[in-house]
């Protein structure tokens, strides 16, 4: 069902600053939706207005047809992981699984097989006698996940589910959170500030910045065609520049300036005629050929690659160079290309 | 090596000071002698069981343990909502509340007694036993708002917001998840309360009246008149009594994590 979860011009705010402006969203059923945005964007503030948490300054939320902005929070059918597990301390962790489901009034008999259920999606079964404080991080997690899956939510939201686990764990649990998903065809939305996290996760990523949303897309299109210059920046296109009057100019000089090279717009994402800019990623910068002159300033050695800082009349330019080739010292002067094909174009210098 | 005995020297004559007064007055009430005296004359259980028999202090006793048990329960029944909401809600006047709270520790019980008695008891003529619980209850407030206070803040609020999201509601999730959290909290409240009131001198002494006295204030008057060990034995029982107390709470609250 498409349009399951709807957010129309939806505005948070804490008392007089505004923390989410308009935003409006679309998610279908069945589908996992990441917020993706640096710290304090409005991700968390966005989750708690669909949870009702909190309250929405202007704006609508519909829930599988129902327009739920007032409804309270504890009629929503909305489940939430909170960041910091949020579990119950003086609850064992069937306790902590049986929680809603016993405010439910269901049958006992029902409790205990719908407990076993959840924990054992969550591969936790032989710990339900176990405190919350007896288990380690990554368990605690797990057993948030099983609270609140077995209370059958619309919607699932997760508030960084994966920021305060370590590196191999947050590994474990990103295929863990895709199995569950797959298994319950759940509706979920998690926000992360990390672009790995949501590319490999996602269906769909949700880029916010300041409070409002940047640019909706599949992984592959946030990855590859990103449609403003925050996006881009996000995403690692580390050469950005911006167009007027069919130039290349440094990014942060949009009208004027010496005018280094005219501009042919590329084609690898479309052409618009509201084009405001253009993206490379240091990969894609060619080194010893081409039109533009610049001084190698920085150089360092990365693996399978070569780190070059440019400078050029555009400003700081960098380039990615297969590290088996010569390096060129620091301080010599080099052509390079930006090769058009390689470009992404941007509709926001903003 | 000099610093270190120095130490020894310190450590010992400040538990001497904090701990000596205990010993002298466990033997002066284990005196087989006529007067409160020490070193006690010979060693007997007389005035122990003596104590047991003195009318005024059996009506002063259940006074005294009344106005503990009630005074604290009504600052616990006050001070936990205030607790919780100075913890949870960032209210206008949240300081200033807090100041208001925290004022009967503040100033001294002798003020706070004669101000009752001058502004509440005389010109209201309210009974005295009622104004006696009103400033007991009035006394542990601070106490409670403090120590419950604590336990509040080592429990994060989202575990209540995770509990309204599983279909609990406000007060719900306050009696479901706070509440059981805060336990050992309010217990340490409760008889730190229990023990400050039960203890209580100065405000009791200004609002004691004819025929309702508390514990200390009627051993007090009793000393006037009578100079036998029994005050000793009966301070010696009450010390035995809080020490239980207190050792009863570290053993099963850890107590001493909220003071
Ligand atoms: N309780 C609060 N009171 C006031 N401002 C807040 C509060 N929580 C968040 N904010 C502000 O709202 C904005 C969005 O915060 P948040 O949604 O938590 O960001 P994110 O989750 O993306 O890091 C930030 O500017 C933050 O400072
Ligand atoms: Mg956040």
């Amino acid at each position: 069902m498409s349009d399951f979860l709807q957010l129309e011009s939806l505005t948070l705010a804490y008392g007089k600053s505004i923390a989410v402006e308009s935003l409006n969203l679309s998610v279908n059923q069945g589908e996992l939706v990441a917020f993706l945005g640096p710290s304090g964007c409005g991700k968390s503030t966005t989750l708690r207005a669909i949870a009702g948490l909190m309250k929405t300054r202007s704006g609508h939320i519909r829930l599988d047809a129902e327009d739920i902005t007032r409804k309270p929070p504890n009629k929503r059918d909305v489940g939430m992981v909170f960041q910091s597990y949020a579990l119950f301390p003086h609850l064992s962790v069937t306790e902590n699984v049986a929680f809603g489901l016993r405010l439910k009034r269901l049958d006992k008999q029902d409790i205990d097989k719908r407990v076993t259920e959840g924990l054992s999606i969550v591969g936790l079964g032989e710990f339900a006698r176990r405190m919350p404080a007896e288990l380690s991080g990554g368990q605690q997690q797990r057993v948030a996940l099983a609270r609140a899956l077995v209370m059958d939510p619309k919607v699932l939201l997760l508030d960084e589910p994966l920021s305060n686990l370590d590196a191999r764990l947050r590994l474990e649990m990103r295929s863990e959170l895709q199995r569950v998903q797959q298994q319950t065809g759940l509706t979920m939305i998690f926000v992360t500030h990390d672009q790995v996290e949501a590319l490999s996760l996602a269906d769909r990523i949700v880029v916010m910045n300041k409070g409002s949303i940047e640019q909706i897309g599949s992984p592959e299109e946030i990855y590859n065609c990103p449609a403003t210059r925050f996006v881009a920046d996000f995403v690692g296109f580390e050469n950005i520049f911006a167009v007027h009057d069919r130039q290349l100019l440094p990014a942060d000089d949009n009208v004027g300036g010496d005018k280094p090279h005219s501009a042919r717009l590329p084609l690898t994402c479309g052409t618009a005629p509201d084009t405001r800019g253009l993206a490379w990623r240091p990969a894609s910068v060619v080194l010893g050929s081409g039109n533009y002159p610049g001084t190698i300033v920085g150089n360092a050695f990365a693996g399978t690659v070569r780190e070059y800082l440019l400078q050029t009349a555009l400003g700081p330019v960098r380039a990615d160079v297969n590290a088996e080739l010569p390096a060129y010292p620091t301080g010599s002067d080099v052509m390079f290309d930006l090769p058009f094909d390689k470009a992404v174009p941007l509709s926001s210098m903003s | 090596m000099n610093s270190r005995w120095l130490q020894y020297l310190v450590l010992t004559l400040v538990m001497l000071f904090l701990i000596g007064p205990f010993f002298i007055i466990v033997a002066a009430g284990l005196s087989a002698g006529e007067s409160l005296a020490f070193p006690p004359q010979g060693l007997s259980f007389r005035w122990v069981i003596k104590v047991f028999q003195i009318d005024s202090f059996r009506e002063s006793f259940a006074l005294s343990m009344a106005l503990a048990v009630f005074g604290t329960l009504a600052a616990l029944i006050l001070g936990v909502p205030i607790a919780y909401a100075l913890a949870r809600y960032k209210l206008p006047f949240g300081e200033t509340l807090r100041t208001i709270v925290s004022a009967p520790i503040i100033v001294p019980g002798i003020i706070v007694g004669l101000a009752l008695l001058r502004y509440l008891v005389v010109p209201l003529d309210v009974e005295v036993v009622t104004a006696l619980f009103a400033a007991h209850t009035a006394l542990i407030l601070p106490y409670a708002v403090r120590v419950v206070s604590a336990s509040l803040n080592n429990l994060r609020s989202d575990i209540e917001e995770a509990a309204v999201l599983l279909g609990a509601s406000r007060p719900g999730a306050f009696f479901r998840v706070v509440l059981p959290n805060i336990r050992s909290g309010i217990l340490a409240a409760f008889i730190l309360g229990f023990v400050t009131s039960f203890n209580q001198v100065p405000v009791s002494l200004f609002l004691s009246g004819p025929g309702v006295r508390t514990l200390p204030i009627d051993m007090i008057s009793y000393l006037e008149t009578t100079y036998d060990p029994s005050v000793a034995a009966l301070a010696a029982l009450l010390a035995f009594l809080s020490i239980a107390i207190v050792f009863v709470a570290e053993r099963f609250l850890g107590f001493s994590r909220y003071v």
